[in-house]
């Protein structure tokens, strides 16, 4: 019959409006800005600097060995390394910069850090006037604690946690075995020494003479 | 002023024969410029039509307004900085994109990506198929007047799809997730086992509503059957791929004829149109998903356990032997294939995208002179185009 395919949309439709009085199967919006979506732990957005203990300085991660800078694509990562008053290269950055305008979240530069110092932020709205600088991202911005990383991902963070302190414990326990193999060493070579002393003559050779 | 305008009345391309200029229009043609910021050209593509009346006589498409450099960049990158550019092409389907790039770059590496990655590719690829034609069915039928009701049936049902996505991979729309021989992550059971029973759960029902709400609607055989006729001749010189071909009954799917990856293990059939009109296409869709489903299920039951990345390839520093390749998959819009040289280099000599939406996109005049301008909109919407990929 013509017309009972209009029909039966209309009674598609009709189903979806009533339903979506009932379930959330058929209606699916938030309103947003009072009510917010919870995120997964593994949304992403831009990248941020984890710090540990106390201070955003001296606590970061990041040893600015410029790993992520290279592998960027679209290379918005800008890092210029600390100089002691000698000059001589620290391991930690002077200046790290990320351009959150250009950056466009592929995570790559969190895949490439070797240190689990980068890893990726669920911020959205940083919307900003300042089309240039605003969204310029410097050091002081990006450093942000464990605790908040654990508190976007706490996923990932345990398993970063945990991960740093096996090598930190695997670290440690080398170089106690590398401090006692040292100490043998040491005692060997005192040992040997006062072997070799033993062994010396207890007379001085006499100077042969002519 | 009549006598210098072309002769309308010659046989069109396509069979057409166009109305007889009156004479008291004075014989004007109306040329129109459709785009690019029209809401009905998905994106910023733009159509120089001319109209005899309500008829078209000329459409010459211009694109080129989202060019973005692609494959210059991508001979500047590395291998591995490709990837998420990759996205960014054809972005309602970017795992598809992933896909054809890390299987081009495998073949140019010799990788050869694990079983269970190999099932984890297919599940990801066929949902992000599933993704793109959920979206083009949306979007066809907004341009044919339904004032939003499909379209917004089939966006919910895509942000479920894209929730589950963003949970797995971290982004909705640009996933990153593909690795030369392997994924980033693995995939968890868990999250398998929830996609399965929102396929077998809620978008089956969906699939049968939409089929219920469109497939039989008598205003909507009315608009697309016979309109946008696609002959299977031009659609093989053409090089025409995706189910826009498959709508003029050509069997030609590229996860049939290549057996790439392991499509030959699943079970599914490759839907053929008869007419090659706007109706076929929107139908090959409407099927295509219950397929996609289907080989879906069946990799979930088969997925084998084991690692999900090979250990000899490596993703960052890749440097491939000199050598070229072209690696190609059938993603949601027709033959997506990537050629690249290498030259020994991290970055590759040459670098070039085969895009299927550019493609097949060339073939709009021939289907759409001697139709009417809203005929028009409609055909464009159901080549399915994103012009990301058509100006890269």
């Amino acid at each position: 019959m013509l017309g009972s395919g209009i029909i039966k949309g209309f009674y598609i439709t009709a189903k979806n409006f009533v339903g979506s009085f009932f379930t959330t199967e058929r209606l699916t919006t938030i309103q947003y800005p009072e009510v917010r979506a919870k995120l997964p732990h593994a949304s992403r957005s831009f990248p941020f600097l984890v710090y540990d203990g106390d201070s955003p300085i001296d606590g970061l991660r990041c040893v600015a060995c410029r790993i992520c800078e290279k592998e960027c694509p679209p290379q918005c990562i800008y890092i210029v390394a600390e100089r002691d008053e000698k000059g001589k290269i620290m391991k930690k950055p002077r200046i790290f910069d990320i351009d959150y305008s250009v950056c466009m979240g592929c995570q790559i530069c969190v895949e490439a850090c070797p240190f689990d110092s980068i890893k990726m932020d669920n911020v959205y709205e940083i919307a900003v006037r300042d089309r240039y600088e605003g969204l310029l991202m410097h050091r002081d911005q990006l450093a942000k604690p464990n605790s908040y990383f654990h508190h976007i991902n706490a996923t990932d963070a345990t398993e970063v946690d945990n991960r740093l302190a096996e090598e930190k414990r695997k670290a440690e326990e080398k170089a106690r075995a590398a401090a006692a193999a040292k100490a043998a060493a040491a005692a060997k070579a005192a040992a040997d020494a006062a072997v070799a002393q033993a062994a010396k003559p207890a007379t001085p050779p006499v100077p042969e003479t002519k | 002023m009549s006598a210098t305008l072309p002769d309308i009345n010659i046989a069109l391309p396509n069979g057409a024969t166009a109305r007889r200029v009156e004479d008291e229009f004075h014989g004007d043609l109306l040329e129109i410029s459709l785009g690019p910021h029209h809401p009905s050209t998905h994106g910023v593509f733009r159509m120089n039509a001319t109209l005899d009346g309500e008829i078209i006589t000329t459409l010459k498409p211009v694109f080129g307004y989202l060019h973005r450099n692609h494959e210059k960049l991508g001979e500047t990158n590395s291998y591995l900085a490709n990837i998420p550019y990759t996205d960014r092409l054809d972005y309602l389907a970017s795992l598809t994109n992933n896909w054809a790039y890390v299987h081009a770059v495998e073949k140019l590496a010799g990788f050869v990506p694990t079983e269970r990655c190999e099932y984890l590719r297919v599940i990801l690829g066929e949902l992000s198929r599933i993704i793109n034609h959920v979206c083009l069915v949306g979007f066809l039928l907004n341009d044919l007047g339904t004032s939003f009701t499909p379209l917004l049936y089939s966006l919910r049902e895509r942000e479920r799809m894209l929730d589950l996505l963003e949970e797995l991979t971290g982004a909705r729309m640009m996933y990153n997730f593909m690795r030369f021989g392997g994924l980033r992550t693995d995939v968890s059971a868990d999250w398998l086992a929830r996609l399965k029973t929102y396929l077998e759960g809620l978008f089956a029902r969906y699939l049968d509503e939409q089929d219920a709400l469109l497939t039989g609607n008598e205003i909507l055989l009315a608009r697309t059957q016979g309109t946008g006729v696609l002959k299977p001749g031009l659609a093989i010189n053409a090089g025409i791929t995706g189910p826009g071909l498959r709508a003029s009954g050509v069997d030609y799917d590229i996860r049939k004829v290549d057996k790439y990856s392991i499509y030959e293990r699943f079970d599914f059939r490759v839907p053929l149109g008869e007419h090659g009109d706007t109706y076929d296409r929107y139908m090959m869709r409407m099927l295509e998903m219950r397929e996609s489903v289907k080989i879906i299920l069946q990799a979930m039951r088969d997925l084998p356990e084991g690692p999900v990345n090979d250990p000899k390839a490596k993703s960052r520093g890749l440097r491939p032997k000199a050598g070229e390749a072209y690696g190609r998959i059938e993603c949601p819009k027709g033959e997506l294939g990537f050629y690249l040289i290498s030259d020994g280099t991290p970055n590759p000599y040459r670098y070039r995208v085969r895009p299927p939406s550019f493609i097949n996109l060339t073939v709009l005049e021939d289907m759409c002179v001697g139709q009417t301008l809203a005929d028009a909109v409609i055909t464009l919407g159901s080549i399915d185009i994103v012009l990301g990929e058509v100006d890269r």
